[in-house]
């Protein structure tokens, strides 16, 4: 017989849970169903019961680890909290969301009490017994997966479950002592200037943004600047999130004129993010990262390219315009700035 | 010599990216077809851990540091013969198998055990390095578990920039979530810093470095300790190339003015 644990963290707001979390709730809710498992729930925050407010209509047991030490994201705290909580439990599965947070200490937790563990599951499945979806080589093979130890840990991915969104009330949880000792202090948060931020997990759309921005044009000369206005004033009307391919991103490492806001941060497929948004636009891109790897889970695609050869569009986005992407996107921002 | 450093930097090889890559079902369970054939690549998380490595070994002299891999020797040697050239290193190989299938656990306790027979070792001065995930199995579990196995609890994940101080502490710049940087003050070694992809570009290869490297490499390669991985519970139900293809429409007569047009409606439409 299944028990299930779904290990929860605070926000930045301290006093919420996360987005994740609360994601996770749901799929752990569903198992629990599915399986006629038990389910307790596990809240690592500052104070854990204002924290666990939104989980008082969840039908599980609330298992807290509160103290200033846990209102912030570090190794040994985190993973003393969740090791106290998986113990207190005693589940055989549990469930976590795969943010920063929970990814940076979870497989240590697991090796803590003893389990296995993995991440990035996608979907969970199986008819008698839990089976997991995840994918492999940089999203290029997805593979079902199951294991016979237990306990065994599952991280979810963002955007896999419906957010939990239960009444909020007086929550119940049994509170878990443990030693907040570290050796780290979390001093703070490296945040780009409000309208400097091109990276918005958030957005309805991801635009992508490939080398040939700073390739030489028509006239023979490279138009960096103009690249760089229009893709800018492109996020500025549509508030997208930027992308971008890895060859672009590596050319400022390598002391080429690049577009001054990318940063690895930015970038997609091979060694960069692989993120969720319901639409995705890619220009001046070229090769398997950006449109395989990059796009695993953009919802509707489409791509302004050169190139009507592009055997990497072919078959990975919707709709592939073959024009010169700086005549397209400087329309492209004046009728957007116009319905503004 | 305050800071000399012990580093170890965990680094697994992976198919060039570029590779065309088709799923097989082999007895030990899945792999990739001709993966011994195909050609490999350090993992490119890795890499950038190994760079910022050199650097940091470089700018704090005294500074050991050692490269450990787990793959099949005669992979290992192939991908060294690039790897050496890039910056200076000791490899401490591990033959074992190829792949991002195998179970995490089983390969974190292998290169645990081969970093704890490491000679003149110490435990508590090691900082550990390694990507933060692989280009395999893309877990992100498997440096966190041999930190586990060697006592370290302060660990780093989506680590692009460490700068040590003076006293041995350092600052710690952590990818999380929004485009932003966590940023922590550590006591110091031991840590656990898997790296993303830092701030270095790869270095230029430098056939001296190789030179020199490859002295090592080969009587390192020839003496490598033969692992088996257990599966650890693991099976897997199926590993399959996913099936959805889209329809794609090529536009090719549309003037730049349309298309922005059909764009700006696509946008705007919820």
């Amino acid at each position: 017989m299944e028990s299930i644990l779904v290990l929860t963290h605070a926000d930045d707001s301290g006093v919420a849970l996360s987005k994740g979390s609360l994601e996770a709730v749901t799929a752990g809710k569903e198992l629990a169903a599915k399986l006629g498992a038990q389910l307790a729930i596990g809240v690592v925050a500052k104070d854990a019961s204002a924290a666990a407010g939104v989980l008082a209509s969840a039908g599980a047991k609330l298992l807290g680890v509160s103290g200033e030490a846990f209102a912030q994201a570090r190794y040994a705290t985190d993973a003393a909290a969740c090791e106290a909580i998986a113990k207190a439990a005693a589940a055989t599965i549990v469930l976590a969301p795969g943010s920063s947070r929970f990814t940076r200490v979870m497989a240590g937790v697991a090796s803590r009490v003893g389990g296995t563990i993995d991440t990035h599951v996608t979907a969970l499945g199986g008819a008698d017994k839990v089976e997991a979806s995840r994918w492999y080589y940089r999203q290029r093979i997805e593979a079902v997966l199951t294991r016979a130890g237990r306990p065994w840990f599952l991280l979810l991915d963002a955007g896999t479950h419906a957010a939990f969104a239960g009444a909020a009330g007086a929550a119940t949880v049994e509170a878990i002592s443990v030693d907040a000792a570290s050796r780290t202090t979390v001093t703070g948060f490296k945040t780009p200037e409000l309208d400097a931020q091109t990276i918005r997990p958030d957005a309805k759309m991801l635009f992508v943004a490939g080398a040939g921005w700073t390739k030489k044009q028509p006239d023979g000369a490279v138009h960096v600047a103009d690249a760089g206005k229009l893709i800018l004033g492109f996020l500025k009307n549509t508030s997208a999130s930027l992308g971008s391919s890895k060859s672009l991103v590596d050319q400022g490492s390598e002391g080429n004129s690049v577009l001054p806001f990318l940063t690895h941060m930015n970038q997609i497929g091979q060694t960069g993010a692989t993120p969720r948004h319901p639409k995705g636009l890619a220009t001046c891109c070229h090769g398997e990262e950006p449109h395989v790897v990059g796009w695993r889970f953009i919802g509707d695609r489409r791509a302004v390219s050169l190139d009507p050869n592009c055997g990497w569009t072919r078959g990975k986005a919707d709709v592939v315009y073959i024009a010169d992407a700086f005549a397209v996107m400087t329309k492209v921002n004046e009728l957007l700035a116009a319905r503004s | 010599m305050a800071n000399a450093l012990q580093i170890v930097v965990c680094a697994g090889i992976v198919p060039d990216p570029l590779q065309t890559l088709e799923p097989v079902t082999n007895p030990t369970g899945p792999g990739i077809k001709n993966e011994m054939v195909l050609p490999a690549v350090l993992d490119p998380w890795a890499a950038s851990a190994l760079y910022e490595a050199a650097n940091l070994a470089t700018k704090n002299p005294g500074s050991k540091l050692w490269l450990v891999s787990l793959g099949p020797k005669a992979k290992l040697q192939q991908v060294m013969m690039t790897v050496a050239q890039k910056v200076a290193f000791e490899l401490v190989p591990v033959d074992g198998p190829l792949g991002g299938f195998p179970d995490a656990h089983s390969t974190a306790a292998a290169l645990a055990s081969a970093i704890e027979a490491i000679p003149g070792i110490d435990k508590t001065k090691v900082l550990l390095f390694g990507g933060w995930e692989s280009a395999s199995r893309g877990a992100g579990v498997t440096l966190q578990l041999v930190g586990e196995k060697l006592g370290i609890v302060d660990q780093f994940q989506g680590v692009d920039q460490i700068d040590v101080r003076d006293d041995g502490s350092f600052e710690v710049l952590e990818r999380v979530e929004g485009g932003r940087h966590q940023v922590s003050v550590c006591a110091g070694a031991p840590a656990v810093l898997g790296w993303a992809t830092g701030s270095l570009a790869e270095p230029r290869n430098n056939p001296q470095i190789g030179m020199a490297n490859m002295r090592t490499i080969m009587p390192a390669l020839q003496k490598a300790k033969a692992v088996t991985l257990d599966a650890n519970g693991l099976s897997y139900v199926s590993a399959k190339l996913p099936s959805q293809q889209r329809e794609t429409r090529v536009v090719k007569d549309m003037t730049p003015d349309a298309i922005a047009a059909e764009l700006v409606e696509w946008i705007v439409a919820e």
